[in-house]
């Protein structure tokens, strides 16, 4: 009665709490970026980017590979958002169960009751 | 905003929380107005179990649900419309406070549920802990839930407002 993900959830929240790592996800999402071109966009020094791209690459949010003396950088495969959404959706789900059970528990506790009242008569 | 709500009378929604306890373990948790007693019987007999666990809200209906629980007893659950069916033994059975049972489904090996029922003034803590055999188990079983999602990056945004919301609160 179980499915969920839930490794290296931690390292992706981390990593998105950071607006500039958002934004850097973002821009990425447009279109496949060097360190450098990333670096000019968020007016960055290019050690200040890099920190970044290793914290979102150590999350699995972003891969990069190195041709020549460009470093490009592109989006991972949504791990993140596998990972979020899968624990958050599993969460709902309960959520949901739970509710109707508490309808089936509020019945069970009016039967008892006429029940017990029936019992006395 | 959270202290309005909190200060909203009696019928308040008891919250659902899931908690990673470990690589190979997930809890979930929410308590429930009532005694241990009822709760345990809602989670016991088939025809009141199959009415919660596929909540309509979801889109859910169960086609099948049967269940013997005793120790050593089977269940076995089937979807309606898919070809998807729950199913797994009872290692033990206390009421009306623990239930423990396998999930077979995936094959050997497969996770373990154990949920406890603690009654403490007329309400019921109701714990359901997983436990897989191993990391790589858990990451199997999630990579193919994970494959069956696609969601948008709007979506995902939206989705961390409310993770972040929801961590800020606990």
């Amino acid at each position: 009665m179980v499915q969920y993900r839930r490794a290296g959830f931690d390292a992706s929240f981390a990593a998105l709490s950071d607006v500039t790592r958002r934004g850097v996800l973002e821009q990425l999402g447009r279109a496949d970026a060097s360190i450098t071109d990333l670096a000019q966009k968020f007016h960055m020094t290019l050690t200040g980017m890099k920190k970044h791209v290793g914290v979102l690459e150590q999350a699995g949010l972003v891969t990069t590979k190195k041709v020549g003396r460009v470093r490009t950088c592109k989006l991972g495969r949504h791990r993140l958002e596998e990972e979020a959404a899968w624990i958050e959706r599993y969460r709902q789900l309960w959520d949901a169960r739970f509710d109707e059970l508490d309808e089936v528990v509020e019945e069970l506790k009016r039967k008892e009751k006429v029940d017990g009242r029936k019992k006395r008569e | 905003m959270d202290a309005r709500r909190e200060s909203e009378p009696t019928r308040m929604k008891n919250r659902t929380t899931v908690e990673r306890k470990s690589e190979r373990e997930l809890v979930v948790t929410r308590t429930f107005n009532g005694p241990a007693r009822i709760v345990f019987e809602a989670w016991t007999r088939p025809e009141l179990f199959r009415r919660w666990w596929a909540p309509k809200s979801m889109g859910m209906s169960l086609r099948s649900c049967e269940m013997d629980v005793r120790v050593g007893g089977k269940y076995r659950l089937e979807f309606e419309g898919e070809a998807m069916a729950f199913f797994g033994t009872y290692l033990e059975v206390t009421p009306p406070s623990r239930l423990v049972w396998t999930n077979e489904e995936g094959g050997e090996g497969g996770p373990v549920t154990t949920v406890t029922f603690e009654e403490k003034g007329g309400q019921t803590l109701l714990v359901m802990h997983e436990l897989h055999s191993s990391k790589e188990a858990l990451d199997a079983a999630g990579t193919g839930a994970a494959d069956a999602m696609v969601e948008t990056f709007a979506q995902l945004d939206e989705l961390l407002l409310t993770l972040g919301a929801s961590m800020g609160r606990s």
